[in-house]
C-alpha cells in the first residue's frame, strides 16, 4: 500500500518527466533520477522542488539540496516522508 | 499565421514596436494570450500556438505579442520593470483591439483591466523568483560556487540578478516577489485539458489533446 507522499511523488515526477500515466508506477527505491536522467537539469530539478513543496505543503531549503537527495526515487520518498512528517 | 506587430510604450516616455504573432481576419471575437514568464515562455510557446491555430479554424482572431526585452524585442531587460510588461499588455490589446484575454501562468501578474477572459496555470510571481533563484543555486553548486537563495533574492531586490539567461533589473524582481496573479478572471483547470501541465516539463514538449481541449473551450466560452 503506497502513502499518499509515495503517489502524490509518482505524479510529481510524471508531470516533470512527461511520463505515460502509470509509467511512474514502475519506479522502485533503486530507480535512478538525477545523473541517470538527462533531462534533469538544474531548472527542471528547480520546478520538481517547488512542486513537492506546493503539492506536499512542506518547505524545502537550500542546503538540504544535494545530489543524494536526487539520486534516487528511493531517497527522494525518503526525504518527502520525513518533511511531511515534520511538517 | 503572421508576423505583426504592436506599439509598446517603453520607461521614460520613448516607445518601439515589438514583435507579435497574430491570425487576424477581422474576426469580432480576438483574443490575446499573455504569455508565461522567464522560462516558462518557451516551455508554453508551443501550446499557444497550437491553440492559436486552431481557434483560427473556428473563426477566431487571436494574439501572441512578445514582450519587451524578451525573444526578438531590442528593448534592454534589465531596465524594465513587471509594470512596463503591464503596460506593454494593455498596450496590444487596444492594438489588437482584443476582446478576451488568455492568461497563461505568470502571465497572470499582467493582466489589463476591463476584458473578460481565463487565466491558465495561475501563479504567484514569488513562486517563479523562487524557482528561478532555486535553479541558480543548483548550478552554481555543480560548478563548485556556493550560494545562498536568500542571500540571493535580497541582493537582487537591490541590485538586480541574472537567472535563467535573463538579466533582471532591481525593479523587476521587486514587483515580480509582490505580484498576486489578477483575482478576477476564472480558471482554467488542467483537468479540464486532461495530461500534464507543459510547463513542469523538463523537456519542452507539445501535446495535440491539450491544445485541442482548450481551443475548444475557449470557441465555446467566447462564442457564447
Amino acid at each position: 500500500m503506497r502513502s499518499h507522499t509515495d503517489k502524490q511523488l509518482r505524479r510529481i515526477l510524471t508531470d516533470v518527466l512527461g511520463l505515460k500515466p502509470g509509467q511512474a508506477d514502475d519506479f522502485d527505491t533503486d530507480t535512478g533520477l538525477f545523473g541517470h536522467l538527462p533531462e534533469l537539469d538544474s531548472m527542471a530539478v528547480a520546478g520538481l522542488l517547488t512542486e513537492m513543496e506546493d503539492r506536499l505543503d512542506i518547505v524545502i531549503e537550500d542546503d538540504e539540496v544535494d545530489g543524494e537527495l536526487l539520486e534516487s526515487f528511493g531517497n527522494l520518498l525518503a526525504f518527502a516522508e520525513a518533511k511531511r512528517k515534520a511538517a | 499565421m503572421n508576423l505583426t506587430s504592436y506599439p509598446c510604450p517603453l520607461p521614460g516616455g520613448a516607445s518601439a514596436d515589438e514583435y507579435a504573432l497574430g491570425f487576424d481576419r477581422s474576426a469580432a471575437q480576438r483574443l490575446l494570450i499573455i504569455p508565461a514568464l522567464f522560462d516558462e515562455a518557451h516551455r508554453m510557446r508551443r501550446l499557444c500556438v497550437d491553440v492559436m491555430r486552431r481557434l483560427e479554424g473556428g473563426g477566431i482572431d487571436s494574439f501572441l505579442p512578445d514582450l519587451p526585452g524578451t525573444n526578438e524585442s531590442a528593448a534592454d531587460l534589465s531596465e524594465l520593470a513587471l509594470s512596463d510588461w503591464a503596460a506593454a499588455i494593455s498596450s496590444a490589446a487596444r492594438h489588437f483591439k482584443a476582446t478576451h484575454i488568455l492568461a497563461i501562468r505568470g502571465g497572470g501578474l499582467l493582466v489589463p483591466s476591463g476584458l473578460p477572459g481565463w487565466r491558465y496555470g495561475p501563479v504567484k510571481g514569488a513562486s517563479l523568483l523562487r524557482t528561478l533563484i532555486r535553479a541558480r543555486v543548483l548550478s552554481s553548486r555543480e560548478a563548485g560556487r556556493e550560494e545562498n537563495g536568500e542571500g540571493l533574492l535580497i541582493e537582487a531586490q537591490e541590485h538586480g540578478i541574472e537567472l535563467a539567461g535573463y538579466r533582471l533589473g532591481a525593479a523587476m524582481v521587486q514587483q515580480v516577489q509582490a505580484a498576486q496573479p489578477a483575482g478576477s478572471l476564472p480558471e482554467i483547470e488542467q483537468e479540464l485539458l486532461s495530461g500534464s501541465p507543459l510547463w513542469l516539463r523538463a523537456e519542452p514538449d507539445a501535446d495535440a489533446a491539450q491544445a485541442d481541449a482548450l481551443a475548444a473551450y475557449l470557441t465555446m466560452a467566447m462564442r457564447g
